[in-house]
């Protein structure tokens, strides 16, 4: 069992979010990461596992002085957090480490001490998807939605709510960049981007990092947070096609259903037990593949949900309470911003916090439908 | 250096040999009766590497689109579109000679192929059936 073993003792986003051209993606990561140490009540001293996913977990290490014995570099994408987080739980109940930094930076906006992108133009995807301009985020990801749409009967519109509903939790947010109430007519006649995605149905583009500490459940008990743990009952992960246009199956995403079943079946729960769901939404059909891919409605039930309001404050799984990657925050890499939402409504901290929640699932996707990453996450000691 | 250009390795030369000469070539596994797609040295559904190279029909179906109206890569709206082949395998692909404009982008439209230059490598793409 990953889970019921390890706990997240400390968590924090950066100071700020937004534009941060004064600090480097290394400075964001360390801002994080010492916040995320002083919520836990440790000193940087004792961290002896490290986790990142960009840039490598060896430049963050010796920029804090953390002498590690345990290294984790996954890099799969945004979810890569999710991933550290179910990763750094089988090493410390193998006793590899005892507190594991998971760190987070990006200069998604100002790109300050950023990362180039590689030249891959012999790989498979420089040859058979880069060369049509299947190449950003919002020229690629967005490819398989039509296929979503028809084969349910729907419309654009179906993606507009999602954008609707998720801006309604942002709404007042200090934190959150898009912060206006906006109408399923105001989206669509947003500036198109790559139809039949508007503006505000892709992410807003930042600066920011977050950290999370992680060590056993039994130590957990011994420390002295500033806020209460939070435990990790199961986790799932699972690969995709690196290649969008050779996902088995354009409507669906086979690996959410892989992970999230793991995580659920590690965690003893079903879907009904959910109380919160944070669904990476880097664009505004991705919380609609996930609802149905994880099992939360039925195929082709996913857009009524969101349209009727079940996502929403009074409805049956508030989702994305956060305003998510499309309304909160989105530096390139989404999964830390929806794990910190998860922790701080279990925490009960939110800046829209629930009542009497238990039970957190974070569902992560990585690159374009690359991968999956799946933690259910729970305030309540196993 | 164009990185929209794609640069071939051993394993995928024969379907850029193909492109050259305006044949869309797709790698068929022997013991599988069925070709597959992106080009590898074994079938990635049995793993035998007894990989037969043929000529497909060109003809496909759209499956799914996007049209780009950011400066990537060109200037214009371009439809980036996901496209079935007559014989299973799906590929990346532009749809051309149609408006870029959803009225005349149905799923499961009927589409064949041709081939454009770019930087001396050749690209398939497709457009309606009879529009070339």
């Amino acid at each position: 069992m990953v889970g019921a073993h390890a706990a997240i003792v400390g968590a924090s986003e950066t100071a700020s979010l937004g534009a941060l051209p004064q600090m480097s993606v290394l400075e964001l990561h360390a801002e994080a990461a010492r916040a995320a140490a002083a919520d836990a009540g440790i000193s940087m001293s004792e961290i002896d596992g490290i986790a990142t996913a960009r840039p490598l977990p060896l430049d963050v290490a010796h920029y804090l002085g953390i002498n590690a014995r345990w290294i984790d570099g996954t890099a799969v994408g945004g979810t890569s957090f999710l991933l550290h987080v179910r990763h750094a739980a089988a090493a410390i109940a193998a006793g590899a480490a005892n507190v594991v930094l998971i760190s987070h930076g990006e200069s998604g906006r100002s790109r300050v001490g950023a990362l180039g992108a590689p030249d891959d133009s012999a790989t498979p995807v420089g040859q058979f998807d880069k060369p049509y301009g299947a190449v950003t985020p919002y020229s690629t990801f967005t490819i398989p939605a039509m296929r979503f749409l028809h084969e349910r009967g729907l419309g654009v519109d179906a993606l507009a709510s999602v954008v609707v509903e998720q801006r309604k939790w942002a709404i007042g947010n200090p934190r959150a960049a898009r912060t206006k109430p906006v109408s399923i007519e105001d989206v669509l006649a947003a500036a198109p981007i790559a139809y039949p995605f508007t503006k505000d149905m892709c992410c807003v583009v930042t600066d920011g990092g977050g950290a999370l500490i992680m060590t056993s459940a039994e130590r957990a008990a011994d420390l002295s947070p500033k806020s209460p743990p939070v435990y990790l009952l199961g986790a799932g992960e699972a690969n995709g096609s690196p290649l969008v246009s050779q996902m088995p199956d354009l409507g669906s995403f086979e690996g959410f259903r892989r992970s999230s079943a793991e995580a659920l079946a590690q965690a003893g729960i079903g879907t009904g037990d959910i109380d919160h769901f944070m669904g990476y939404d880097a664009f505004a059909h991705l919380p609609l593949y996930m609802l149905e891919d994880i099992g939360f409605v039925g195929r082709g039930e996913s857009a009524a949900f969101v349209a009727d309001g079940q996502t929403g404050r009074d409805g049956a799984l508030p989702m994305n309470t956060n305003g998510g990657g499309l309304s909160y925050t989105h530096t390139g890499m989404y999964g830390m911003f929806a794990i910190q939402e998860s922790v701080r409504q279990l925490r009960g901290t939110a800046f829209n916090q629930l009542p009497d929640i238990e039970l957190s699932l974070v569902q992560g996707v990585g690159g374009f439908f690359w991968t999956s990453g799946t933690l259910v996450l729970s305030n309540r000691q196993p | 250096m164009n990185p929209a250009v794609p640069v071939p390795t051993p394993e995928t030369l024969p379907f850029w040999e193909g492109t050259a000469m305006g044949e869309l070539r797709l790698p068929w596994c022997v013991p599988c009766g069925a070709p597959f797609f992106y080009p590898r040295r074994t079938c990635p559904d049995c793993g035998s590497a007894e990989i037969e190279w043929r000529a497909a029909s060109g003809r496909a179906t759209l499956q799914s689109y996007i049209i780009n109206h950011r400066p990537i890569p060109a200037g214009d709206p371009l439809i980036i579109a996901i496209v079935k082949l007559e014989e299973g395998p799906r590929m990346m692909t532009n749809i051309v000679n149609v408006e870029p404009v959803p009225e005349d982008l149905t799923l499961d439209m009927a589409l064949e192929v041709a081939f454009v230059d770019r930087d001396g490598q050749s690209l398939a793409v497709f457009g309606p059936v009879g529009s070339w």
